[in-house]
């Protein structure tokens, strides 16, 4: 029974005969059709899967799906995003019957993704990023993400009030322009609380530089940085530094306020649990997954880590009172007059970018103070 | 927090924090390669075994609730892993580059696989002794909080150039490190020596794993080393088995390495790239600088395989 009701589903993704399929198909993959779970869901990480950060945030999001009815989950972590990557998409559709994967990291897509797109044509992967394009890729492959950036736009408000130096810092991997909406998002967020407040931005080159990492976060803290965030793909290092230093955090990816309880004020999140929760309820229901799947706070791809016992009340209404906004839909952080910190006028006034406007998506600025550059 | 306005000051304040934080895993690491290279052999497996010191340390001291624990368990397991690159060379036609680049993988391996449940749960710290308590300015104190593994380890650099020198077994060590026949002549098996030479060896380094996970950056992450191991087997040679300038090159690569961000952090934006290589550029313009077709590396070991 249970073979039958994948093959019926799988034939609605393809277009092929169907009939031939069925009979094919249960010869092919004896294994498979005597499984007992309806599907097998895999995850991909390229890191440890608790490493307070984006991997965390993933596997947090996998680690939902385990209750539900007719769903497995395999997961694997530390995949480099070389043809190992490959190798280890091909095991879990050969050796665990997957028939949805999500590849997490960035690299992971061209041209290691694409690739078992192209050999296992039944398969549904669904690669975290923006580069799905339905001109140039194939339809069992696609994209979700989330925006981000008004999360740091409210860490920037809880840091704004909170922040007696009116200097805030920010330990940034690369420039890209995702990190660079972020960034800015941060300052807007704490500028909307007190113009003065100016934010100084380290890069560190990569995603992972325990050692540097830390390095940044002093000398953040040197120049009287008082509240420091960051994107790399752990915050720990950078949580546990500040908080040794005396500063405040703002946590980005997932929740670090068990590394530093009284100096987290609040963070970004994901909350993949709920896009994930999606795709797998459309592949229980045989619909047809979605390719381009996006998303931002009112949407709930990403939600805030509660405010710690450092935030203050004024503080405290403030956030509420922004988050509101945010949940009706249409707030904007990037709106004009706005101008990059070396004076080109990147909004005019009555200029604003919603958080899913094009525009955005090729950030190369850092808005006026900022303190950093980004090349 | 206090915070005080040091402006441009923060540079070379950063540098001197750098050079006294970061440094330490590059003092032992490359100490214990020293004496490892001294005595004829080159144990390329450091990096494995400061990753596995850096697990090993962690995790006992989170077990036991203390950190000295921790870093005994570390120098316990790199003297393992020396001790087993030792055993193995010993035998004919082994390689000890191959062995050292396997024990590498195998030590990394082996820490992640143990190191798994934790990443999550905070161990305590080694102490810290505040050197800039005279200070009022903050940012001072921070880079004068000394680890006492700095000063064990430039301790340690003084008595081993002073021992290589001037004790009998700093000539054993020499003397099968230049050459293994005229060590048997003198009634030495050069295998036990390097045996033991490399368990030190690997001993030291893991003691410099434990300073990444139990002081700076103080946690315990599979991304905790990024390549310090390897990049302190390089210093030795750019130090020429000196274990003072082992000392003195770790500083200059703790230092260069806090240029990139202290410049970022005053504003010196531009070129951040160019920055953060700068401890590479420094190495290789020195070597370049150092080195003659003429002759083989001054100091250099005559029985080690890269100068046979």
């Amino acid at each position: 029974m249970t073979g039958k009701f994948m093959l019926s589903r799988r034939d609605l993704l393809k277009t092929s005969a169907a009939g031939a399929a069925l009979g094919l198909a249960s010869a092919a993959f004896p294994i498979r059709a005597a499984r007992a779970a309806a599907a097998t869901v895999g995850f991909i990480y390229v890191g440890p899967k608790d490493d307070y950060g984006y991997n965390q945030a993933h596997a947090e999001g996998a680690a939902s799906l385990k209750g539900v009815e007719g769903i497995s989950i395999v997961e694997e972590e530390n995949v480099p995003e070389t043809v190992d990557v490959q190798k280890t998409m091909e095991s879990m559709i050969n050796l665990d019957g997957a028939s949805l994967i999500f590849p997490t990291s960035f690299g992971y897509f061209d041209p290691h993704m694409l690739a078992m797109c192209a050999k296992f044509p039944d398969v549904q992967f669904r690669h975290c990023g923006g580069m799905w394009n339905k001109d140039k890729h194939p339809m069992n492959a696609g994209s979700y993400f989330g925006y981000i950036g008004m999360g740091q736009y409210l860490n920037g408000v809880v840091a704004g009030h909170t922040t007696k130096s009116k200097k805030l810092g920010f330990v940034a991997a690369k420039p890209i322009p995702q990190v660079l909406l972020n960034i800015n998002s941060f300052l807007l967020g704490a500028r909307a609380v007190d113009p003065a407040i100016t934010c100084q931005v380290i890069f560190t080159g990569e995603w992972s530089l325990a050692v540097k990492e830390a390095e940044a976060t002093n000398a953040l803290i040197d120049q009287g940085a008082d509240v420091v965030t960051c994107h790399v793909d752990s915050p720990k290092v950078v949580v546990e530094t500040a908080a040794g230093r005396g500063a405040f955090i703002c946590g980005y990816h997932a929740n670090q306020s068990p590394l530093a309880p009284e100096k987290y004020l609040t963070g970004a999140e994901w909350n993949w649990a709920k896009v994930y929760k999606m795709f797998v309820d459309d592949l229980m229901a045989g619909k047809p997954l979605p390719n381009f799947t996006r998303g931002g706070l009112a949407d709930g791809f990403v939600k805030m880590s509660p405010l710690g016992p450092a935030v203050g009340e004024a503080a405290r209404k403030q956030f509420d009172a922004t988050l509101a906004e945010m949940m009706k839909g249409g707030f904007s952080v990037i709106k004009g007059p706005l101008k990059s910190n070396k004076g080109a006028v990147v909004a005019t006034e009555g200029q604003a970018f919603v958080e899913t406007a094009i525009e955005l998506e090729s950030m190369d600025y850092l808005v006026e103070g900022v303190v950093g550059s980004t090349a | 927090m206090e915070t005080t306005d040091i402006g441009l000051w923060g540079v070379p304040l950063a540098m001197l924090g750098g050079a006294i934080r970061v440094s330490t895993p590059f003092i032992f690491v490359s100490l214990g390669e020293a004496i490892t290279e001294r005595s004829g052999r080159i144990n390329l497996g450091l990096e494995g075994t400061l990753v596995f010191g850096a697990m090993s340390a962690y995790a006992v001291a989170v077990m036991t609730g203390s950190p000295w624990l921790g870093l005994l368990a570390a120098a316990l397991a790199g003297l393992c892993f020396g001790l087993f690159h030792g055993w193995i060379c010993k035998f004919p036609k082994v390689n000890d580059i191959a062995i050292g680049i396997a024990l590498m993988l195998f030590g990394t391996g082996l820490a992640f696989f143990f190191g798994k449940p934790f990443i999550q749960p905070s161990a305590p710290d080694l102490p810290a002794i505040p050197f800039g308590a005279w200070s009022d300015i903050p940012q001072v104190q921070a880079a004068l909080n000394v680890n006492v593994l700095f000063l064990i380890g430039g301790a340690l650099a003084v008595f081993l150039w002073w021992a290589f020198r001037n004790t009998h077994i700093g000539l054993i060590v020499r003397v099968v490190g230049d050459s293994a026949d005229a060590a048997r002549a003198m009634g030495l098996n050069p295998n036990t020596v390097r045996l033991l030479a490399t368990g030190v060896g690997g001993a030291l380094a893991g003691i410099g794993g434990a300073y990444l996970s139990l002081y700076y950056p103080g946690s315990w992450t599979e991304r905790i080393s990024s390549g310090q191991g390897l990049m302190a087997v390089a210093l030795v040679i750019f130090a020429r088995w000196n274990p003072l300038g082992c000392f003195a090159a770790a500083l200059l690569f703790g230092g260069a390495g806090a240029l990139g961000p202290a410049l970022q952090s005053v504003g010196v934006t531009q070129g951040y790239y160019l920055f953060y290589a700068a401890p590479y550029i420094l190495t290789l313009i020195i070597m370049i600088a150092t080195s003659s077709p003429s002759r083989t590396l001054a100091g250099a070991p005559g029985e080690l395989s890269i100068t046979k």
